[in-house]
C-alpha cells in the first residue's frame, strides 16, 4: 500500500462518518417521524388553523349582527334605531349588567337612563353607559363596534341640532384629525406572524435532536463509542461526519416546513382583513440562506449539550432545556418593540428573527444585513464545534459509565 | 509486538496502573491476568490510545503509541471491553463501517469481511439487525469488525466474559488460529484456567503492577506448586477476583 493511496482513502472517514449515521437514522421510525413528519409539519398545520380561527372570529365580528343586552331601550328608541341599522341586535333587559360582562353572557351590555327622553328634549346632555371588560381581547371588536355607532349616533343628533339653530356644525368641531396609517397589508400581517422564526428554529432544532443525542450521549450509553475511537481516525473528523449527519436532518427539516408554510401560506385568507402574506420561492430562499449558519450552530450546540450528558435520558432533558433558548429573541421582540439596529443582525438567533420580520414585511433584507447575520451566525457555529472537538478529545467521553 | 515500559496512570489519588512493563510477541499469545479491578482494562486502553499514560511508553511493532497514535491504531484489532454494536446496522454493515474507516479498498474489505464471517462461523446471523444479538454473536460480530484490516496484533479485553461454553470454546479455538498465522496476540483474563490453557506467556497483574512475567511452566516451578490455581494465588497473595 502506497502512502499517496492511503492517504486519500482516509480523507474519507468524514464520509463514512457520515453515510452510516444517516443511513442508520433512516432506519430509525422515531428520528424519522421527528425530523421529516411531525417536527416540521406541526408547525404549518399549527399555524395554519391558529390563524384560520383568529381571521375568521375578526371577520365574524366585524360583519355579523351583534346581539346586545339593552336597559331602558323604551326610552330612546332612536337610538335603537340607529343602532339596528349598525347590524346590532337589541337583546332583553339583564338584571345586573355588571355581572352579566364578567360572567362572560354578553360582550357589552348598554344601559339607558330612565330621564333619557327627558333630558334629550331639553337639549341637556345625557349618559348612556357601556358596560365591558377590557382584558376580554376578544370581545374588543364587538366594545368598538358599539360605541362608535353610539357615538355616531350622539355627532349625527349634535349636528342636525347646530344646523336647527341656523349654525354650521363646523363650529362644534374646529379641529379634526386626518389619520393617515402608514402600514401596509404585508406590515399588518407581522403582528400576527411574529412568531413564524421561532418555528423555523424549532423544527430545525426538532429535526436534529434525536441523531445528536444518539450520536454522542447514546452512542457512549450503547458503549460503541470506545470501539469507535480504536479506529485509525482522527476524533475531529468522527465529530465532523456526525455534525454533517446531523446537520443534513435539520436541513431537511427547514425544507419540509418551507414548503409545507408555502402550501398552507395559500390557504390563510390573509387579504380578507387586508393583510398580504408571501410565503413563496422568494421567502423560503432567504430563510434557507439566513438559517443555514444556525443549522450548524444549533447541531454542535446540540452535540455538545448531549456529550456531557452520561445517559440517552440526560442528554433529552438538557435539550429541551436547550430548546427553550431560541424563545428568547422572539419573544423578546413581541413584548418589547425595538427598533432594528444594524449589529443586532450579527447577534444569532436574533438576526434570523428581524431578517425574517423583515420578509414578512415586504420590505426585503439587504446583502449588510444578510452578510452580518450570516457571518455573526457562522462565526458563532464555529465556535461551538471547536468547543465540541475539544470535548470530543477528552479521555473521559469515551468511556462508557 | 507489543512492548510496554513502565505504563502509570492515576485516576485523582487511585494508581490504577503503576509501573506496568511487559512485551507481546509475535506468533504467541500474551495473557494478561489479574483479578478485577487490577488495571488490566487501563492498561489495554493505554496500549490502544484511548487513553494517554502519565509516565511509561508503548511500542507496537516499534512504533510510540505517544508520537503517532493513529500508525498504531492501524497496527492493531481491538475488542475493547466495551463491545456496542451499531443495532440498527446488520452484522456485516457493522464490520463494514470500521473497515471503511480503516480506509479499505471495497474490494479487499468484502473478501476480508467474508473471510471472517466463514471463520467466526456467523453466515446465518451476518445480515441480521444486531438488535437481539445474543451475547456470542455481539462478541464474535465485535471481533469480525476489530480484525477487518487484517491487524498485525490482537488486543482482547477480557473476550470470553458472558460467553457459554459452546461459545468459549470456539473463541479459544479461533484465537489459537490467530496466534498459528503469526500475529502477537494480546488479551486480558481474570479465568485462571483459561490463561493457563491458551497462553504461552502469563503475565499476572494485581494492584496496578506485574507480579509476575512468566510462561506457565515456569510460573508452576517458579512458587514451587503443581497446580496453576495455587500458583497464582501465591503469587498475587490473595485469592480475591480470580475465578477458576
Amino acid at each position: 500500500m502506497n502512502d499517496m493511496s492511503a492517504k486519500i482513502r482516509r480523507g474519507g472517514a468524514f464520509l463514512t462518518v457520515f453515510l452510516k449515521e444517516v443511513k442508520e437514522n433512516l432506519r430509525d421510525r422515531r428520528t424519522l417521524m421527528s425530523a421529516f413528519l411531525t417536527g416540521p409539519l406541526l408547525g404549518p398545520l399549527l399555524f395554519v388553523m391558529l390563524i384560520n380561527v383568529t381571521l375568521n372570529r375578526e371577520l365574524d365580528k366585524a360583519e355579523k349582527p351583534l346581539p346586545v343586552p339593552v336597559l331602558g331601550a323604551a326610552y330612546a328608541p332612536n337610538l335603537i334605531d340607529a343602532l339596528k341599522a349598525g347590524g346590532v341586535v337589541p337583546g332583553a333587559a339583564v338584571a345586573d349588567p355588571a355581572q352579566t360582562v364578567r360572567k362572560q353572557d354578553a360582550d357589552v351590555v348598554l344601559r339607558i337612563a330612565p330621564d333619557y327622553g327627558k333630558a334629550w328634549r331639553k337639549g341637556e346632555p345625557v349618559q348612556v353607559e357601556l358596560f365591558y371588560d377590557s382584558s376580554r381581547r376578544d370581545a374588543n371588536t364587538s366594545v368598538e363596534r358599539v360605541s362608535d355607532l353610539v357615538e355616531n349616533y350622539a355627532r349625527q343628533q349634535g349636528a342636525m341640532r347646530l344646523v336647527a339653530r341656523g349654525l354650521s356644525p363646523g363650529t362644534a368641531w374646529p379641529l379634526q384629525v386626518a389619520r393617515r396609517d402608514q402600514a401596509t397589508p404585508q406590515s399588518r400581517a407581522v403582528l400576527m406572524f411574529a412568531m413564524l422564526p421561532y418555528f423555523f428554529v424549532i423544527t430545525i432544532f426538532m429535526g436534529g435532536m434525536y441523531l445528536a443525542i444518539d450520536l454522542t450521549a447514546g452512542e457512549r450509553e450503547r458503549q460503541s463509542l470506545e470501539p469507535l475511537f480504536a479506529n485509525p481516525v482522527a476524533r475531529w473528523k468522527i465529530l465532523c461526519g456526525k455534525l454533517a449527519a446531523i446537520c443534513a436532518f435539520s436541513t431537511a427539516s427547514l425544507l419540509i416546513t418551507l414548503l409545507g408554510f408555502a402550501v398552507v401560506g395559500r390557504f390563510i385568507p390573509a387579504e380578507k382583513i387586508g393583510m398580504e402574506l408571501d410565503l413563496g420561492l422568494h421567502f423560503a430562499t432567504y430563510v434557507l440562506l439566513l438559517m443555514l449558519p444556525l443549522v450548524l450552530l444549533l447541531s454542535a450546540l446540540q452535540s455538545l449539550v448531549a456529550a456531557f450528558a452520561k445517559s440517552y435520558r440526560e442528554a433529552q432533558t438538557y435539550i429541551s432545556l436547550l430548546m427553550l433558548v431560541p424563545i428568547i429573541p422572539s419573544a423578546l421582540l413581541s413584548f418589547m418593540p425595538i427598533k432594528a439596529q444594524a449589529w443586532m443582525y450579527a447577534i444569532p438567533l436574533l438576526g434570523q428573527n428581524l431578517g425574517i420580520m423583515q420578509l414578512l414585511r415586504g420590505d426585503g433584507v439587504t446583502g449588510e444585513q444578510i452578510g452580518l447575520c450570516l457571518a455573526g451566525s457562522l462565526a458563532a457555529a464555529l465556535v461551538a464545534v471547536l468547543v465540541t472537538a475539544q470535548l470530543y478529545r477528552s479521555e473521559k467521553l469515551a468511556i462508557s459509565a | 509486538m507489543i512492548e510496554v515500559r513502565d505504563l502509570h496512570k492515576a485516576f485523582g489519588a487511585v494508581k490504577a496502573v503503576d509501573g506496568v512493563s511487559f512485551t507481546a510477541r509475535d506468533g504467541e499469545i500474551t495473557g494478561l491476568l489479574g483479578p478485577n479491578g487490577a488495571g488490566k482494562t487501563t492498561t489495554l486502553r493505554m496500549l490502544y490510545t484511548l487513553m494517554a499514560p502519565d509516565r511509561g511508553q508503548v511500542l507496537v511493532d516499534g512504533i510510540d503509541a505517544a508520537a503517532d497514535p493513529l500508525a498504531v491504531r492501524r497496527q492493531l484489532g481491538v475488542l475493547p471491553d466495551a463491545r456496542g454494536l451499531y443495532k440498527r446496522l446488520s452484522a456485516r454493515e457493522n464490520i463494514d463501517y470500521f473497515g471503511r474507516l480503516h480506509g479499505l479498498p471495497e474490494e479487499l474489505l468484502a473478501s476480508r469481511r467474508e473471510a471472517l464471517v466463514k471463520a467466526l462461523e456467523m453466515g446465518d446471523i451476518a445480515d441480521r439487525r444486531t438488535e437481539g444479538f445474543s451475547q456470542g454473536q455481539r462478541v464474535k460480530t465485535a471481533i469480525a469488525r476489530a480484525l477487518v484490516h487484517d491487524p498485525r496484533n490482537v488486543i482482547l479485553d477480557e473476550p470470553t466474559n458472558g460467553l457459554d461454553v459452546m461459545a468459549t470454546r470456539a473463541l479459544r479455538q479461533f484465537m489459537t488460529r490467530l496466534k498459528e498465522e503469526g500475529r502477537c496476540v494480546l488479551f486480558s483474563s481474570h479465568i485462571m484456567q483459561e490463561v493457563g490453557a491458551l497462553c504461552d506467556r502469563i503475565v499476572v497483574i494485581a494492584h496496578g503492577r506485574v507480579v509476575a512475567d512468566e510462561t506457565p511452566d515456569a510460573l508452576r516451578a517458579q512458587t514451587g506448586e503443581n497446580n496453576l490455581e495455587d500458583a497464582f494465588v501465591k503469587i498475587i497473595g490473595s485469592e480475591e477476583g480470580l475465578a477458576a
